[in-house]
């Protein structure tokens, strides 16, 4: 912990500013894009599938998830070096889920009705995978500083398309975004309710199971579509003359 | 120009555009029967699908990069679009049919390759997606059949203005023009146990000479018209026969133990989509079982499954659902059930 702070707050030179952007980008962009958990890991679907059905919805288990990540990237970049190989999975997963439990036990304490809502999918944290391999595969091998904001970026990231297929599947299936906003936010927050088609029919199939795949195979395909547009236009920076046939 | 001069003389295949231009002209009776049956409601239905189903056919070849003209002319658009506007309820709002349309054409067929690629119907693809999201609109309106003794309907106009604009003239209201359909009736009352089928038929609004009342001639319109495809050879005995038999065999089998609770076998043949579904759905090349073995358990698999959604499942109609659950199974028939090949032992064939 000793070394992060003296990085960020100890000698205020350019030159550690720079070097700390370096080391820090790519783990941001690794999170939010390059290697998100859901848009191309693939990790995390069940807890992404079930509960994706309103925005609220979403956040809050997003929200759950990203305190999960950030803890238990924490405490296991902190024993990295005290725990043997052989054992390192048992271990892990003990933390995970005393991480969990202390979410869940927050939770119920100060956001009960989403709490309820929920349900079994805030224990389920610990079953995501995206958890477990953010665990093994970087935690265990990086700095306090680093593990803590890796937890950050890739539990934004999961969050972001939790989001972005709740308000989907939401908008199409209610016509609403943000619908029991007062849940998470409290009471005061009631207006940020939309009713964005009013006297709207309501399309069941976008909050049934049916929906959540048809929504995760829309997404996926965008996020496929812009990465082969940004290699594409890579490569013609590349070479910008264009080859002769 | 060259003459082949020594047999075999065999006829050429259908081409695909003259085989779906067949199987659209067999649904003709069907059309008439059940326009005469049912309304007006039928004929807007089916030329709002066939216009929105070439709309969005166009759309999906531009943005494929496809010869639009070429894959316009298979008429496969056209034929998925009679299907579903005939499988619809005749008083279906336009907004529905535009929906069911996105669905079989962009979703169902053209996201998975286009015809010939797609694994499942799309027509019944886009009635079961219809049928849970809005399963309000999917079976409430349906227009009271013109043999109904009191049958009250509305003209042309009117119901064009029902389905465009929903407003019905201020002297009639939704309730007066609409009716349970016969396999309704008998799902939540026999089923039950709130009326006998005898009962049931006292009040002489459900059955009819065979099947249910009005839609007996609609299904022998669609029998006339598949058997005329089977004489065609565009489609061959196997699927309908093991379906109708199928289901016919099931019913005879639970409805002999209790006569007053079980519709009969003829109700089951002669009632709801059977017919259509039978010759025209299940039989859909693209989508059904390939061999001969395969075809058959595949008619029959569908046949049960309309049995049993029938009986004790929560729809009333079941061919979207069975058609579309026996689609799933096709590749593993096929794989299973390919046939010797001359000069071959069976040991010999790996499976």
């Amino acid at each position: 912990m000793s070394e992060t702070i003296s990085d960020t707050f100890g000698e205020d030179n350019i030159e550690t500013q720079t070097s700390l952007i370096r080391e820090y980008t790519p783990i941001a962009k690794d999170g939010l894009w390059n290697n998100n958990p859901i848009l191309v890991q693939m990790l995390g679907l069940c807890p992404l599938l079930a509960v994706s059905n309103s925005v609220i919805n979403a956040l809050g288990l997003g929200l759950a998830t990203i305190a999960v990540l950030i803890l238990s990237n924490m405490c296991i970049s902190l024993i990295r070096n005290i725990v043997r190989p052989e054992i390192r999975l048992p271990v892990f997963v003990i933390i995970i889920a005393s991480v969990v439990t202390a979410i869940e036990l927050v939770m119920h304490a100060y956001f009960h009705e989403l709490y309820l809502i929920l349900g079994i999918f805030i224990p389920l944290i610990v079953t995501n995978c995206s958890i477990i391999a953010r665990a093994e595969a970087f935690a265990s091998r990086n700095t306090f500083g680093k593990a803590a904001f890796d937890g950050l970026m890739m539990g934004l990231g999961f969050t972001l398309v939790l989001v972005v297929l709740g308000a989907m599947r939401e908008l199409i299936g209610l016509g609403t975004l943000f619908a029991n906003a007062h849940i998470m936010f409290g009471e005061g927050m009631q207006w940020l309710t939309i009713t964005v088609i009013p006297d709207y029919h309501g399309f069941l199939l976008a909050i049934l199971p049916p929906g959540a795949f048809m929504g995760l195979a829309f997404l996926l395909a965008l996020k496929n579509y812009i990465s082969l547009k940004q290699k594409a236009a890579k490569k013609r920076q590349k070479s910008p003359l264009p080859e002769t046939v | 120009m060259f003459v082949a001069q020594s047999s075999p003389f065999l006829k050429p295949a259908l081409s695909v555009s003259k085989m779906m231009l067949v199987v659209t002209l067999a649904l003709i009776p069907g059309i008439i029967t059940s326009t005469w049956v049912f309304g007006f409601g039928v004929l807007v239905n089916i030329v709002l699908a066939i216009i929105f189903a070439l709309g969005f056919e166009a759309l999906m070849l531009y943005l494929r990069k496809r010869p639009i003209k070429v894959y316009l002319n298979d008429k496969s658009a056209l034929l998925t679009a009679v299907l579903l506007g005939l499988a619809l309820p005749p008083l279906a709002p336009w907004w529905l049919t535009l929906v069911g349309i996105f669905f079989a054409i962009v979703i169902a067929k053209h996201l998975y390759g286009g015809l010939g690629y797609n694994p499942f119907n799309p027509a019944m693809a886009a009635y079961a997606i219809l049928l849970i999201s809005f399963p309000a609109e999917m079976t409430t309106l349906w227009p009271s059949p013109s043999m109904l003794a009191g049958h009250e309907s509305v003209n042309f106009l009117q119901t064009l203005n029902f389905q465009l604009f929903n407003q019905l003239p201020p002297s009639v209201t939704l309730d007066a023009i609409s009716y349970a359909t016969p396999l309704d009736v008998v799902r939540t009352s026999v089923i039950n146990g709130l009326a006998s089928i005898s009962e049931i038929e006292e009040t002489g609004k459900t059955f009819g000479m065979l099947g249910g009342l009005g839609t007996e001639w609609v299904n022998l319109a669609f029998l006339a018209g598949g058997l005329f495809l089977l004489k065609k050879g565009v489609i061959q005995w196997h699927i309908p026969l093991s379906l109708l038999a199928t289901l016919g065999f099931f019913s005879l089998l639970f409805g002999s133990f209790e006569l007053d609770s079980n519709p009969s076998p003829l109700f089951q043949l002669f009632s709801g989509a059977t017919m259509l579904g039978a010759f025209f759905i299940a039989t859909d090349p693209v989508t059904a079982a390939t061999t001969p073995k395969g075809r058959i358990i595949y008619g029959a698999g569908i046949g049960l499954l309309i049995y049993i959604i029938r009986t004790w499942g929560g729809y009333p109609d079941a061919i979207a659902f069975s058609v579309l659950i026996m689609n799933m199974c096709v590749p593993m028939l096929d794989y299973y059930t390919q046939p010797r090949v001359y000069g071959h032992n069976d040991r010999d064939q790996q499976p």
